[in-house]
């Protein structure tokens, strides 16, 4: 790889950690959307501050877009408030109209400035690297590695400084707020967060990678681990490889770095959505698979208990008769469930007779009286 | 009125006007469905997500025909809506998140398909890029057809399961406790919906075409309580909005369509938010003042009839003003006075002084008393 091409790598990389962190919060406070919205709606904020400096590194811009991004969820919950509108109404009210404002004003007023549409949902990775950052002459990498690595540091820096309120005003607000904690402080805190690391992210990648970024690696993150701590440096760790799946697809496709990148946090949740130990849909199914053979062997172990000592035992506890018209069963299911119940010890086979065993009895009891296993 | 007279003689103009008209139609109607069942962002995942699906239908056919790019894009937002609901009942990864990350990875795919056809420079290529924000200019009569089938299609189905979707909108459960089949149901109004926004693509765009969603029902909300009404009236703004940002953006110049026509509906909103009759804020604001009003009305009646208790007869016994004014810490004595002398409850004496009338100590007694 040339420097350029690592650099654009380091680029997207520190930008999905950085993304990564909030993420995980606006995630597990059910406000995924709300990094939609807010990167959506920043844009007015960016245009116009452009139009005032005319430069688009300066500072002002993060500060314009970050205001207008805490502006925006003040809208929402202002809206909501009024019990006028729900929550979603108002959120999908606000951000159409603010971008909607943003695009007008460029391609009205700034058509040949380069900030343009495509700029704005894609950003410009490929050229990131050609904007220096080069206080006094001297070159220290690309402008966008420093703005950030700088963002990511001061996220990282904050979530850990204020772990403990996060992680109580997250998952109990009521206790939170009854310690002092001060959840709107803490709420507000975090949307600027958002809104500061949407804009870094957003002059680099575009804000379509934002939204990637900020939700997809916390969700599959969150299909791996039950702590915050674990969940945090997994979703960091699940972004960074998702932007280096997808920057090896740009190169090899030759296309849209951001849009790719996007595509690799699909393709990263998609595995872990599948593949997960535990909670994903590969061991779901095979839970409910081997519930549904448990359930029709403790079925066969109570049937036999039911007819254990009646004169009817003989003819009910035959293999061939199970799947009479009594019980309902195939013979290929019968052969199965048979052949499981004998390996799990709840059966013998003697021909074509069954006998309950010990255990057989004591689990076909305990599946009647009602108490789990 | 030269643009009412162009919108009957401009060929083209006509057409923007109608499809855009047809397109808020059907939005705001479906829209009220989902503003009711609160998936307002279920349309924002559907419309972006419908991008790779338009440039993989171009991609694959090589044809820029309206109905295949639109079949593509209801797929593609099919799959989406599945998606989400999939991820959702088996994992437990909320809604929210679920939305969020289908609506960025499918627009993102989209964006990478489309930088793909782009390079390989097609020649039909160059249209595609107005599904981002729209371009009502291009609709021609075509666009127009597949728009009113499809549009029709929607509408039709609504009206004929509109008891079904009237119950499952309100009461699911009770839906499934009638024998209907809710999750048919479900299945059926979402699809809808995918449809209403594929049809806004061209004009409106993948990006913003969730407002159109959303923002006619808001409004229309604001206005009635009756399921009936508040179908017809988002149909009715939606379909204003459409016509109305459709016409501004095709007189000035470098004004893209979707933006304008959400810019229109969402000032539609803000409006009926503001002064519909009976929700609206305003309306709301002057009803709160009224009664504060009314309070300071009836404890100034009640301060003049315990003056005028102290006296044999009460409405023979004048006060002054500034007596009054210090038994109140609130302003707006002289304004109560004079609205008591409206329902002629007291009266002014030529040296200023007020007093009860008998009507008006009646009134005082009752009020003091807490008699009725």
């Amino acid at each position: 790889m040339s420097v350029p091409q690592i650099e654009i790598l380091a680029i997207a990389m520190i930008t999905a950690a950085g993304c990564a962190l909030v993420g995980v919060f606006l995630m597990l406070r059910r406000l995924a959307m709300l990094a939609d919205a807010i990167s959506h709606a920043i844009l007015p904020g960016i245009v116009v501050a452009f139009f005032l400096t005319e430069d688009l590194a300066s500072p002002w811009l993060v500060i314009a877009a970050a205001a207008t991004g805490v502006l925006t969820v003040a809208l929402v919950e202002l809206l909501s408030r009024t019990r006028r509108l729900k929550e979603d109404a108002a959120m999908g009210l606000v951000f159409p109209a603010m971008f909607s404002i943003g695009i007008v004003l460029i391609t009205r007023y700034a058509g040949n400035v380069h900030l343009d549409v495509d700029a704005v949902l894609l950003g410009e990775l490929a050229f990131a690297p050609f904007d220096r950052f080069e206080p006094g002459g001297h070159d220290l990498g690309p402008r966008h590695l420093w703005l950030m690595g700088t963002i990511t540091l001061i996220n990282l820096a904050l979530v850990m400084l204020f772990f403990k309120e996060l992680k109580l005003a997250t998952f109990d607000p009521g206790l939170a707020a009854s310690l002092g904690l001060a959840p709107v402080v803490i709420h507000y805190g975090l949307m600027t967060m958002v809104s500061v690391t949407a804009v870094g992210a957003f002059d680099a990648v575009g804000l379509v990678l934002v939204v990637a970024l900020m939700v997809g690696p916390p969700a599959a993150a969150y299909l791996l681990t039950d702590r915050l701590s674990v969940l945090l440096g997994l979703s960091v760790l699940l972004g960074a490889l998702s932007a280096a799946l997808g920057f090896g697809l740009a190169i090899w496709l030759d296309a849209s770095i951001a849009g790719c990148i996007a595509v690799g946090v699909g393709v990263v949740f998609l595995v872990v959505f599948l593949a997960a130990p535990g909670r994903g849909l590969v061991a779901e199914l095979r839970r409910r698979k081997s519930q549904r053979w448990e359930f029709a062997q403790v079925m066969l172990a109570i049937h036999l208990l039911q007819h254990e000592g009646t004169p009817a035992e003989a003819e009910e506890s035959r293999v061939d008769h199970l799947h009479g018209k009594e019980v309902g069963w195939t013979a290929e299911f019968t052969r199965r469930v048979v052949a499981g119940a004998v390996r799990r010890g709840l059966v013998e086979r003697d021909a074509e007779r069954l006998h309950l065993t010990e255990l057989g009895r004591v689990e076909a009891g305990r599946a009647l009286s009602g108490t789990a296993t | 009125m030269s643009v009412l007279g162009e919108l009957f003689t401009d060929y083209t103009l006509r057409t923007v006007a109608l499809g855009s008209a047809a397109l808020g139609l059907v939005a705001g109607m479906l829209g009220a469905f989902a503003v009711l069942r609160r998936q307002s962002l279920l349309g924002d995942a559907v419309s972006h997500a419908a991008l790779p699906g338009i440039v993989l239908a171009f991609m694959i056919t090589g044809a820029k025909t309206p109905i295949i790019l639109v079949l593509g894009a209801a797929l593609a937002g099919w799959i989406a809506a599945l998606l989400v609901m999939l991820v959702v009942r088996t994992t437990r990864i909320k809604t929210d998140t679920a939305l969020g990350l289908v609506l960025s990875t499918f627009f993102g795919l989209g964006l990478v398909l489309l930088s793909l056809v782009q390079r390989s420079g097609g020649a039909g290529q160059a249209g595609l890029d107005r599904f981002l924000f729209g371009q009502a200019a291009t609709l021609v009569g075509d666009d127009l057809v597949t728009m009113g089938a499809l549009g029709a299609v929607v509408l039709a189905s609504l009206a004929l399961l509109w008891k079904e979707f009237k119950l499952l909108s309100f009461d699911p459960a009770f839906a499934g406790a009638m024998g209907l089949p809710v999750r048919a149901l479900d299945i059926i109004l979402t699809s809808l919906l995918v449809i209403a926004i594929v049809i806004g693509l061209q004009t409106v765009g993948v990006v913003l075409m969730s407002a159109m969603i959303v923002a006619p029902a808001a409004a229309a909300r604001q206005w009635t309580d009756r399921l009936g009404r508040l179908v017809l009236l988002a149909g009715l703004f939606g379909a204003v909005s459409g016509l109305v940002g459709a016409v501004i953006s095709s007189m000035v110049p470098r004004l893209p369509t979707g933006p304008t026509i959400i810019l229109v509906v969402t000032t539609i909103t803000v409006l009926s938010l503001l002064v519909a009759p009976e929700r609206g804020l305003l309306a709301a604001w002057l009803r709160r003042v009224r009664q504060r009003r009314q309070v300071e009305i009836d404890s100034v009646l009640a301060d003049l009839y315990r003056l005028a208790a102290q006296h044999d007869d009460p409405t023979s016994a004048p006060h002054e003003v500034a007596v009054l004014q210090t038994m109140r810490a609130a302003a707006g004595v002289r304004n109560s006075l004079r609205a008591l002398a409206d329902e002629g409850l007291a009266v002014a004496d030529p040296d200023g002084r007020w007093r009860l009338t008998v009507e008006g100590a009646q009134r005082g007694r009752e009020r003091v008393e807490g008699t009725t």
